[in-house]
């Protein structure tokens, strides 16, 4: 299993006098196999970032045990072969693309002759090269996205964590970051993204979940879901989070 | 340590592409230069005003470039959100703080080289007088009381989100110990009572950084300082360092990420 969540309850404490706690996560349990592409789906403030971060070593769980590669997130181990790209371009913004890429390559102990290599594949993948001696403080949220994508990549990571991979990029952009993760599928790759887009969810992820109010509400292969409600993928999300279509006039 | 010498890389990376570094870099080397230029009908006692004004440039412009310096590292992380992509990877935070405290105190050392390179410049051209294991001496304690200082400043930088309040409070600590840490003995034997053994463990507690002091030996020409003592006061400065990077790890490695 690449990934495993046992009842995970993530619990926000109050930060004023005798404010409550607020439940962010309750009792999740998920498990995603090797070369799945995984789609964790909800609203916004349903505990999709919440077990992300958990699953991250952001935060820790409240109750309950997340593993990555059989290793519990706790051990900084666990992080060895994963790739993660954040929503937001959060980068040094005075390094360049290849100094940044340099940088977390030595974190990951990768020998000095193969970062030269893995540096020229990945800026040449994400169409970097004539930028790469550029800092990213002057780079387009474009760029910036790219640049994110290949610090995820730098260590041929088997399992790739993405945040809203293609929130705020143009269609072209889009287009690239489902080409990417398309390739990493081939390759045998582990992808476990979170996103808003389902029409896209819908065309690359092998299997969904669907979290709403932290409970886990649906999960299954995409088809299946699809075949088991009759209906598309964003139909099933809207049914789930309560949406009501307003009356005809 | 790879990834700490990476995170101390960065920190480095980070001064050297910052304008605002070279400013207070640059204006003590040119003070010093320019008061050094100066001769005043080659009176020792001029030389010797020179040469102080100069040492206490010297550790007021490196005082400066440690608590700035430090302040900002570990705020600026999670302000920046750049602590995510960092922390993803597998980096403890261990590790962030103990290369956040090398950078900073690597970068300290360089700019204090700097500075004695000055100094000694143009105090051998006023004196005659070459000494380098006196100098070498000074540069090497002020270094270790940096490493203090750096390590209470980081500790501070993870209590107080807002880097101005933690540049202000340390400069006080700092301040406060470099002028008055030698003296609460005294006062703690005039004032006697609960008060007394109040200040008395103030005075036990307190890192002395005004030990770390030996202008006065460079000024006044005065032998060097006993190698052991040298040695004492590295092994002080190590005890107490360790001691804020810990305390900075315990209050860091259960803290919300995002300010």
């Amino acid at each position: 299993m690449v990934i495993e969540i046992r009842n995970l309850i993530v619990e926000y404490k109050g930060r004023g006098f005798g404010q409550s706690s607020t439940v962010a996560v309750k009792d999740l349990n998920l498990k995603i196999r090797e070369g799945e592409v995984f789609g964790f789906l909800g609203p916004n403030g349903a505990g999709k970032t919440s077990t992300m971060q958990v699953l991250l070593g952001f935060r820790e769980a409240t109750a309950g045990d997340a593993f990555l590669f059989g290793v519990n997130v706790r051990e900084p181990i666990a992080r060895q072969r994963i790739g993660y790209l954040p929503e937001m371009t959060y980068y040094y913004k005075f390094l360049t693309a290849e100094e940044l890429l340099r940088f977390y390559a030595k974190i990951f102990r990768i020998p000095r002759a193969e970062t030269v290599k893995r540096v020229e594949f990945l800026l040449k993948l994400v169409e970097l090269e004539s930028a790469r001696k550029r800092p990213i403080g002057s780079y387009s949220k474009g760029m910036q996205q790219r640049v994110g994508l290949a610090q995820a990549l730098i260590n041929n990571p088997d399992l790739l964590i993405l945040d809203e991979p293609t929130s705020g990029l143009d269609p072209l952009g889009r287009m690239k970051v489902r080409e990417i993760i398309q390739r990493l599928k081939n390759e045998g790759k582990t992808v476990f993204f979170s996103s808003h887009e389902l029409g896209e969810v819908e065309t690359v992820c092998d299997r969904v979940a669907i979290i709403h109010q932290g409970a886990l509400k649906v999960e299954g292969r995409v088809d299946d879901l699809v075949r088991r409600y009759q209906t598309n993928l964003e139909q099933i999300f809207l049914n789930i989070v309560g949406y009501e279509p307003p009356l005809p006039s | 340590m790879n990834t700490v010498l990476a995170l101390a890389h960065i920190v480095l990376k980070e001064l050297y592409r910052r304008k605002d570094f070279y400013v207070l870099f640059v204006l003590t080397a040119v003070i010093t230069l320019l008061m050094g230029s100066i001769r005043f009908f080659n009176d020792p006692n001029i030389v010797r005003d020179l040469k102080e004004i100069c040492l206490l440039l010297v550790w007021v412009s490196a005082l400066i470039i440690a608590v700035t310096t430090a302040a900002r590292q570990i705020p600026a992380e999670r302000e920046s959100r750049t602590i995510f992509p960092l922390l993803a990877k597998p980096v403890t935070r261990g590790q962030v703080v103990m290369g956040k405290f090398l950078g900073c105190w690597l970068a300290t050392g360089a700019a204090l080289v700097v500075f004695y390179l000055f100094f000694g410049i143009m105090s051998g051209a006023h004196e005659d007088r070459w000494p380098v294991l006196n100098y070498f001496q000074a540069f090497w304690l002020q270094w270790m009381m940096l490493a203090v200082v750096i390590a209470l400043v980081l500790s501070g930088s993870v209590v107080f989100s807002a880097p101005s309040a933690n540049i202000t409070i340390c400069f006080c600590v700092v301040l406060g110990i470099l002028l008055l840490g030698g003296h609460l003995n005294q006062v703690a034997l005039q004032q006697g009572g609960l008060l007394g053994t109040i200040t008395y463990t103030v005075y036990f507690l307190i890192p002395h950084l005004e030990w770390f002091d030996i202008r006065k030996f460079i000024v006044f020409n005065w032998p060097l300082v006993p190698w052991l003592d040298c040695f004492w006061a590295t092994l002080y400065a190590i005890i107490y360092a360790a001691f804020f990077l810990f305390a900075t790890w315990l209050l860091f490695r259960r803290k919300a990420l995002t300010v």
